[in-house]
């Protein structure tokens, strides 16, 4: 053992924090924040870069990754996509932890401008919602007149159904066609109707795994791997439309905002070259998002 | 079962073709849960070894506090850095929020009371043998920490493999102050939890293998290293 016999004096009962010199604690901490800064440097590069807050849909079925490519060649701008709900999104960018938001829930997008968080809001591109279900439709949602209706059939015959219940652009839409159909699920939580509050991709897993219907959105749905016998059993419906919107965040209000690359990122998604982009997007054969910004 | 099979096979070719991607990511698991671990360790030694030997009032409600701590979930550490490195929060002006420093700050509070614990477990039991001997010696309170700490080191290297594993398995802390950014802040966890989310399940278990094999590789490694050591000189008579 290495023991230090050079300290007369000691008194080894007494309390040891009071003989530790405060310079050796500090300098343990001050050693901690140094590998901390250290091991923080290489990200802090100079390349130009912004913070896109965005929605799992756009994120999961490979858009980003088609497009972001493309614009970082032709602006040299750098997009970092942080893909959660259109909620989270949205609160997220309040909170200034953003310098644009991306998502698809017109009103909230609005009331966030309005709110004086944003600047001004963009369309650029939709696609639309589908319902899926097991192959035995339970619900016969493949007979359903429109999409009010379809949810109607689920609710009179008590067949599962899963809801994204996280507050997110499609949990939005859901809500706001229970209520056109005169029906208020959330009094079944827990018994047919089941809130998973979770992404779209998990909320497909859970529905999958105890055979419920489900509300995605068209591109999530075709970009999921996990369909096991699924199918889509309604579509087709104008109430099923699906707008995204784009929003650079304020930079009155917050200060940090990469305003200059955020406008140049906006003016190229809304743009010809991001519009065709956009629409040169397939997955097996599909186009996943519409171009419709003016 | 289909999927465990497949799985098992994507997890081979992803090693063997030494994907760019996965390196990355791997890469990036690698120096966000062992930074933490290391600033764990600076911090929770002294504190777990002080909390062992030293003798003061509030002693005892400490302990049971740093023991509550290691139950913290993941996701409320992850929220709480959060809160506090957001743009709106008390640190907003450092730019920390989204970089792997944000989630090295969350694993590290998410380990440290786990090196705390265990540290102060380890040195009460060392020094309930040692204690009297050293203190005949009038070896210094620093010289006893240090000697304890030296003497079970040993011990203290499977606490911070302890650390490590909850730092690297962890995806609830580190998916909301990373957020998932691809080639910024995407790490093993969040890669899979990724995964999952888009249904791909073969993949999602292919990347947990492949941790899996991450988290053998450096347990084998840490203990070739405890094996070519020499043993420390034999415990004293009392």
């Amino acid at each position: 053992m290495n023991v230090n016999q050079n300290a007369p004096g000691a008194n080894p009962g007494k309390s040891l924090f009071r003989k530790q010199k405060p310079a050796r604690i500090a300098g343990g901490i001050s050693l901690a924040l140094l590998t901390l800064v250290w091991l923080a440097g290489p990200t802090t590069a100079a390349e130009r870069s912004l913070i896109l807050q965005s929605t799992t849909s756009t994120a999961n079925s490979g858009l980003y990754d088609h497009l972001l490519p493309l614009f970082r060649q032709q602006a040299g701008i750098t997009v970092h996509v942080v893909a959660v709900g259109t909620g989270q999104a949205v609160r997220n960018a309040m909170s200034g932890d953003g310098d644009v938001l991306l998502v698809h829930a017109k009103s909230t997008e609005e009331q966030f401008v309005a709110d004086g968080y944003g600047v001004e809001r963009f369309d650029v591109m939709y696609n639309d919602f589908v319902f899926v279900g097991p192959p035995a439709d339970p619900a016969d949602l493949t007979v359903a007149d429109n999409a009010v209706d379809a949810l109607s059939r689920i609710a009179t015959s008590g067949a599962l159904f899963t809801s994204r219940g996280d507050d997110s652009g499609t949990h939005k839409k859901e809500l706001s066609l229970w209520r056109l159909a005169g029906i208020n699920p959330s009094t079944a939580s827990g018994t047919w109707y089941r809130e998973t509050g979770s992404g779209m991709g998990a909320t497909l897993n859970v529905a999958v795994g105890m055979g419920a219907y489900t509300m995605a959105d068209r591109a999530t749905w075709i970009s999921f791997a996990n369909k096991g016998e699924f199918r889509i059993l309604f579509e087709d419906d104008s109430a099923l439309f699906n707008q995204y919107g784009i929003i650079l965040v304020n930079p009155a209000r917050h200060s940090h905002v990469k305003a200059e690359a955020g406008q140049i990122f906006i003016d190229w998604i809304t743009g010809i070259q991001g519009q065709q982009a956009i629409a040169a997007y397939e997955l097996g054969g599909r186009q996943l998002f519409f171009p419709n910004a003016r | 079962m289909q999927e465990i099979r497949e799985s098992f096979t994507l997890a081979l070719g992803l090693i063997s073709s030494l994907d760019v991607d996965l390196a990355e990511i791997v890469g990036l698991s690698l120096r966000v849960s062992l930074s933490a671990v290391l600033i764990a360790l600076t911090l929770g030694l002294p504190l777990g070894a002080a909390l062992g030997m030293g003798r003061f009032r509030g002693r005892q409600s400490l302990i049971v506090f740093s023991n509550a701590l290691m139950g913290l979930p993941p996701v409320v550490v992850g929220l709480l850095v959060y809160l506090v490195l957001s743009r709106s929060g008390p640190l907003g002006v450092l730019g920390l929020l989204y970089t792997p420093t944000a989630m090295i700050i969350a694993q590290t509070v998410l380990i440290t009371p786990i090196v705390v614990a265990l540290t102060r477990e380890v040195i009460e039991q060392l020094n309930r043998e040692y204690g009297e001997y050293l203190a005949s010696l009038a070896v210094r309170p620093a010289g006893r920490v240090r000697t304890l700490l030296w003497d079970a080191r040993y011990s203290l290297l499977t606490v911070g493999l302890a650390g490590f594993g909850r730092a690297v398995a962890e995806v609830g802390a580190v998916i909301v102050v990373g957020g998932n950014i691809d080639h910024l802040t995407r790490v093993m966890t969040t890669a899979i939890a990724l995964e999952t989310s888009k249904g791909d399940l073969a993949l999602a278990l292919a990347l947990g293998i492949v941790l899996m094999i991450l988290a053998l590789g450096i347990n084998a490694a840490v203990m070739m290293a405890r094996a070519a050591e020499p043993r420390p000189l034999p415990r004293p008579a009392h």
